[in-house]
């Protein structure tokens, strides 16, 4: 579903982000990504949602090769891919209804079958019955999970989040995180960046650590197996 | 109707409604900016009103083709009513006055103040004249006519007064270009305001364009909503226009009917024609479209997520 194959990325200026990194993710699998701050992890969600392409090496996401992605069909790829923000990314000037619309609207789905996925993935995240308030009105861990409704709301099968609990207390980090277990059960394929390691020290999945933009070996044995073979 | 269409249907309908709901959250600010727009519309266009009845009052100005035909001193009046009738009988022309020489004097000594003078002389120095109203409206040959009157014996000669009218006419020609060459600067500066309020439009909306593209939205989607403000904002600022025009070729009205009949003409000013008033209103909102379109095409790539 995400593969990275000796991926480098350098950045005007000459600060080299990630130094060779591979890794596959399987389709359904769940991976944090952790490591220090400036350790890269940032760069590596880039290239995934094509914010950024490598500058050597290929990313491949849901089957396509982000190198061969045109801007005009950047588009298209992110439809397929579901982005969590640390800071929400909500539109302050609309309501949670039209925040979590907003990728169906650019869809072109009818308004019924907005109305339905809406509050599906409101109800997913537990804020059925909010969708009139302004997300201003909302507590950090309520804009979180709208930020998470919106991501799902298209039923992408890749959703990568940065960060998606930083700035939450411990219980409202834990719940973001069982939600996205939630997905995963459901065969999501889920990228999250963190630095919690307490906090997903309760859950399953695959660790991909980076340090000073190289993937630690010791954390990933898949990958490891993979750079190996 | 199709779902697509149907889809591509509300899609523009909601990005219309959201372009008012924008314009109307900040009423002064879209007050201001429609208002310029609508000044800026409103010369060129008031002008060309203008102009347009000053072509309507020198084309309604028949009078000024007439002919004067100048008999011979010494031809009497008998005579002159028989070339009056012999004249008005050609096809090209429409009637024939005779002013006799006596008329002439007395119209003379009436209007001149010279009566004093004219008392001096012994016997009148003027002709018998025909007033000769040709026939067939402006486009006449009027050339071919004079020569012919010229050549009727008794005739002295013949004087075809229409050099003012031509060179009025030209003035009004100029007069068009003129308004031609303002109307397209104004307008290149109408679609140049309405892309810069477009821009800084984009500018605030900056994160919200970067979420949205964040999401997947494709720059047709990212972009419509700001053709449909520009699309607004030129609409609006030309049925502004409209109204001002409206407004004061009404005012004008009385001063320019009360001028007129002082003149002893009947004519009105005319105001701005259903035709005109929606060549600039179409014209204003293309022009927000173009405006907007080139703000769009300049400044959204600018924005992409870091």
């Amino acid at each position: 579903m995400i593969r990275f194959e000796g991926v480098y990325k350098r950045y005007p200026g000459g600060r080299e982000a990630l130094r060779g990194v591979s890794f596959h993710l399987e389709r359904g699998e769940m991976a944090f990504l952790t490591g220090p701050s400036g350790a890269g992890k940032s760069t590596l969600l880039k290239l995934v949602t094509l914010i950024e392409k490598p500058t050597r090496g290929t990313v491949i996401v849901n089957g396509q090769n982000t190198a061969r992605v045109s801007r005009r069909g950047i588009p298209a790829f992110r439809q397929k891919i579901g982005i969590v923000f640390q800071d929400h990314k909500l539109l302050y000037d609309r309501s949670v209804f039209d925040n979590v619309a907003l990728p169906l609207v650019i869809l072109g789905l009818g308004p019924r079958e907005i109305a339905r996925r809406v509050r599906a993935a409101l109800d997913q995240v537990g804020l059925l019955g909010h969708e009139r308030h302004a997300p201003i009105t909302l507590s950090t861990g309520e804009q979180q999970r709208v930020g998470i409704a919106r991501a799902i709301v298209s039923r992408p099968e890749v959703v990568v989040a940065d960060e998606p609990t930083g700035n939450l207390d411990p219980a409202l980090s834990l719940d973001i995180m069982r939600l996205f277990a939630r997905f995963n059960e459901v065969g999501v394929t889920l990228l999250i960046a963190t630095h919690d390691l307490e906090l997903i020290e309760r859950f399953d999945g695959r660790r991909l650590r980076l340090v000073d933009g190289m993937l630690d070996a010791d954390a990933d044995d898949d990958a490891a197996a993979m750079i190996a073979s | 109707m199709s779902r697509a269409v149907r889809r591509w249907a509300s899609l523009h309908v909601k990005s219309l409604a959201s372009a008012l709901e924008r314009l109307a959250r900040e009423p002064v600010a879209t007050t201001m900016t429609v208002l310029v727009i609508a000044i800026a519309l409103a010369l060129p266009s008031g002008l060309r009103v203008l102009v347009g009845n000053a072509s309507a009052l020198s084309s309604g100005w028949q009078g000024a083709a007439d002919f004067g035909v100048y008999l011979e001193p010494g031809t009497d009046e008998a005579r002159a009513r028989a070339l009056a009738d012999q004249i008005a009988g050609r096809p090209d022309v429409d009637h024939v006055d005779l002013v006799t020489s006596d008329e002439a004097l007395a119209d003379f000594r009436a209007r001149s103040g010279f009566g004093a003078a004219l008392d001096a002389l012994e016997h009148n120095p003027l002709p018998h004249t025909l007033v000769v109203r040709p026939a067939g409206g402006p486009d006449a040959d009027l050339e071919g006519l004079a020569a012919a009157l010229g050549a009727l014996p008794d005739v002295d000669f013949v004087q075809l007064d229409t050099e003012w009218v031509e060179r009025l006419r030209a003035i009004l020609d100029l007069a068009v270009y003129v308004v031609d060459v303002v109307s397209a600067l104004l307008g290149v500066g109408v679609a140049l305001v309405i892309g810069n309020t477009i821009r800084l439009e984009i500018n605030n909306r900056a994160a919200e364009i970067e979420v949205v593209k964040l999401v997947g939205g494709t720059d047709a989607f990212i972009r419509r909503p700001f053709l449909y403000l520009g699309f607004v904002y030129g609409l609006a600022g030309a049925g502004a226009a409209a109204l001002l025009i409206t407004a004061v070729l009404a005012l004008l009205r009385d001063p320019a009917a009360a001028l007129a009949e002082l003149y002893g003409s009947d004519f009105r000013l005319a105001g701005l024609s259903p035709l005109d008033a929606s060549v600039l209103v179409g014209g204003g909102a293309l022009l927000g479209l173009a405006g907007a379109a080139l703000a769009t095409s300049r400044h959204l790539q600018e924005i992409e997520p870091r």
